[in-house]
């Protein structure tokens, strides 16, 4: 690359940063304002202040962010683990079998990522009624899951067909079951797939509204999404724009964490070296 | 150790196209079989049957006497290098090496004795702690053959291993493969499509063609004595020539002048008006060259140069020549059918470095009869075939095979006696 280009990209990469950058250093400067400074007309807190943090965590929004926190938590780590699992074996069958019905699988996985959540959430809401999953974790983790599996499947079975079929025909010759194979080697080959659709399916079950605000009602299973919603202010004439924004951020410290804790596990490439280059 | 004995296997994939078609095939215990032909012939599915990698779809598989069909690749206790290696690139050399010992349930210290003991003879012994993907060709390929060394399996079974490396490399891995086999004595087979490896590594050569083989034996047989055109054209570099022929009385006469058969030869080839006449490079000379005695084994003829190839230690000349159109679209078919470039109506002539042959003038030529080939153009069959004669050079393979391995497995034992090292090696050659 000519140094021309060079600075050409850098100053495309910087402005693209700082595009997407904006409105999350916005929420956070706006959890720093107190009540009184939210309309102080410039971008930084006249007076940075924790109050809106301490009215989350302690004061009287404590009562629903707590609880939604929990629930947020627990919700999306199991949808996202029994995503994961059944995704691989399906995604290894999808990339390994030939079987009849392959394409359908596919092309059905596909045809429920993009099928309208809202319209299924009215019925969804009466039956889970009439069988007792309403406001339950139950109750939001098998909708999550009809969210994550598609986009799971199809990511997983992408990183599947990567591993090449040797891989598995060596293990089988050099004396391995076809379990052994799969676990020894094709896992720890399709670890980075695997940890990649993890982070993709949580953040999509983490990010819900949809179904978090209409499925549930009390503290017993809603999650933070629906729970900000519900935020009131100080008193009726009041927005609680502070407190939205701090509670915004700190849902978006475990994504962070999350991927900063996985990132290195995403390392492209693993299968270097495999075969002949 | 074992030997593999195939009967009547057959290979259909789901299309229905037979890629391995009613091949018989025995491989004797400890001897090392290539399996060459062109790309496509069914080298690779017939390795892979073997091994277990694919279902055989009729005829019986054998191995140390056992029917193997039904079973499994882990319960048939073969090892195999694969084309692309396979080494597992999240597991260290070690590892790689040690793992089919890790699944059989061996105690840590005999694998480490054992992965020790590989490593020595493959000299791996500085990258067993790195991983795959930092070593270089040569290195992934022997990590690949430890891999299959470092348990006791009944058969060795290569696919094409030293095709990805450069030249220089597979020189050297050639003869370590080759010694390596002979020191364990372990029955090989080799799947390879490059002429110089199935020429010096096999004991005995399958050659295939689209799932049949056309002919088993030793180098110097199919060299000597092929079957049939396909063989003849597809063993020797640069090729054999097949020049246009029709017979009078028991005189060949070819674009290159008559050539005198003998009277048994000349039996074999009557009664076809079209002939094609083998002829390898090096059965040619510059005539000035020949000495006077051997001048009447053979015939001489004068031709123009089209071009002539210098290399130092050899030359080559092209000589161009008219063939009837039948001749010209068989031999187009045959060369495109064994991945060579087009043949054209011309010979390829070996002449001595010295020769002042040169290009664009005419020359004379002699050629060697004795040594020449006549086929019948519809079959491609070889009708001066001495199958004898053939066997008798297959049957001193075998017996040099034997020697051998005796010879290399008393050496080698030396060798593997870990106190008495290299040194003990030497006086054992000495
Ligand atoms: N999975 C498959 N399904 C259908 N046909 C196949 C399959 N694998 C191989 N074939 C066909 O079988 C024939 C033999 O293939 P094979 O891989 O044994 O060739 P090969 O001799 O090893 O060639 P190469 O030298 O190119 O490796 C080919 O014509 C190929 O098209
Ligand atoms: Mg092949």
């Amino acid at each position: 690359m000519s140094s021309r280009s060079k600075v050409w990209w850098v100053v495309g990469g910087v402005l693209i940063v700082i595009y997407c950058l904006f409105p999350i250093a916005w929420i956070v400067s706006l959890s720093f304002k107190a009540p009184s400074d939210i309309s102080n007309q410039s971008f930084l807190p006249t007076d940075p202040s924790i109050e809106n943090y301490s009215t989350i965590l302690t004061g009287s929004a404590s009562d629903l962010f707590l609880p939604a926190l929990r629930n947020s938590f627990g919700i999306c780590l199991i949808a996202t683990a029994i995503s994961c699992i059944l995704s691989m074996f399906a995604a290894y069958a999808i990339a390994r079998l030939d079987f009849p019905g392959k394409k359908l699988i596919l092309g059905t996985a596909l045809a429920v990522a993009i099928f309208p959540v809202i319209s299924i959430v009215t019925p969804l809401f009466n039956l889970w009624r009439q069988i007792g999953l309403y406001d339950t974790w139950p109750g939001l983790i098998i909708p999550y899951l009809s969210l994550t599996l598609p986009i799971s499947i199809w990511t997983m079975s992408a990183f599947f067909r990567e591993i090449p079929w040797e891989m598995e025909q060596a293990a089988q010759v050099d004396g391995a079951t076809t379990w052994q194979a799969f676990r020894k080697v094709i896992v720890p080959l399709a670890a980075p797939g695997v940890f990649t659709t993890a982070i993709i399916a949580f953040f999509i079950a983490w990010n819900d509204f949809a179904y978090g605000i209409s499925l549930t009602s009390t503290d017993a299973s809603r999650p933070v999404p629906a729970a900000l919603g519900l935020f009131t202010g100080a008193s009726q004439f009041e927005d609680p724009t502070g407190a939205i924004a701090a509670a915004a951020v700190i849902v978006t410290i475990p994504v962070v964490v999350l991927v900063l804790l996985f990132q290195r596990r995403i390392v492209a490439g693993l299968t270097n070296g495999a075969v002949k280059g | 150790m074992a030997s593999i004995e195939m009967r009547n296997i057959v290979k259909q994939y789901g299309d229905g196209y037979p890629a391995v078609n009613d091949v018989s095939l025995d491989i004797a215990d400890g001897e090392f079989m290539i399996l060459v032909g062109p790309s496509g012939c069914g080298k690779s599915t017939l390795l892979r049957m073997i091994v277990g990698l694919e279902d055989i779809t009729s005829g019986d598989m054998v191995i140390g006497g056992k029917r193997v069909n039904d079973l499994a690749p882990r319960e048939r206790n073969l090892s195999m290098v694969f084309q692309n290696y396979a080494l597992y690139p999240h597991m260290t050399v070690f590892e790689n090496i040690a793992f089919p010992l890790r699944l059989s349930k061996t105690p840590d210290d005999e694998v480490r004795r054992r992965v020790q003991e590989a490593s020595d003879v493959l000299e791996l012994k500085e990258h067993l702690e790195r991983k795959p993907a930092n070593l270089s060709g040569g290195q992934r390929q022997r990590v690949a053959m430890g891999r299959a060394i470092v348990r006791q399996a009944e058969a060795f079974l290569f696919d094409e291993p030293l095709s990805n490396l450069d030249a220089k490399l597979r020189g050297q891995m050639r003869t370590e493969i080759s010694r390596l086999q002979r020191r364990l004595g372990i029955t090989t087979v080799y799947v390879t499509h490059d002429q110089t490896e199935a020429m010096t590594l096999g004991d005995r050569v399958c050659v295939l063609r689209k799932g049949k083989i056309q002919q088993v034996a030793s180098p110097r047989e199919l060299y000597e004595q092929p079957v049939n055109l396909f063989v003849a054209g597809f063993i020797g570099s640069p090729p054999m020539n097949f020049l246009p022929a029709s017979l009078e009385g028991t005189t060949l006469s070819t674009p290159f002048g008559p050539i005198a058969l003998d009277e048994q030869r000349a039996a074999a080839v009557r009664g076809r008006d079209l002939l094609l006449v083998g002829i390898r490079p090096e059965y040619f000379e510059d005539a000035s060259l020949v000495d006077e005695a051997k001048r009447p084994l053979g015939s001489t003829f004068r031709a123009r140069v089209d071009v002539t190839e210098w290399l130092g230690d050899s030359q080559y000349a092209y000589i161009p020549y008219e063939a009837p159109e039948a001749i010209t679209a068989q031999l187009r078919d045959l060369s495109r059918e064994l991945d060579s470039e087009e043949l054209r109506t011309q010979a390829i002539v070996s002449i001595d470095s010295t020769s002042r042959i040169r290009e664009g003038r005419e020359a004379e030529f002699w050629l060697d009869s004795r040594k020449i080939h006549v086929f019948d153009p519809q079959t491609g069959e070889n009708l001066t075939r001495d199958a004898e004669a053939g066997a008798r050079l297959t049957q001193m393979a075998t017996e040099d095979r034997v020697e051998q391995v005796e010879h290399a497995q008393s050496t080698g034992q030396t060798v593997s006696g870990q106190s008495s090292g290299p040194s003990g090696a030497h006086r054992a050659t000495a």
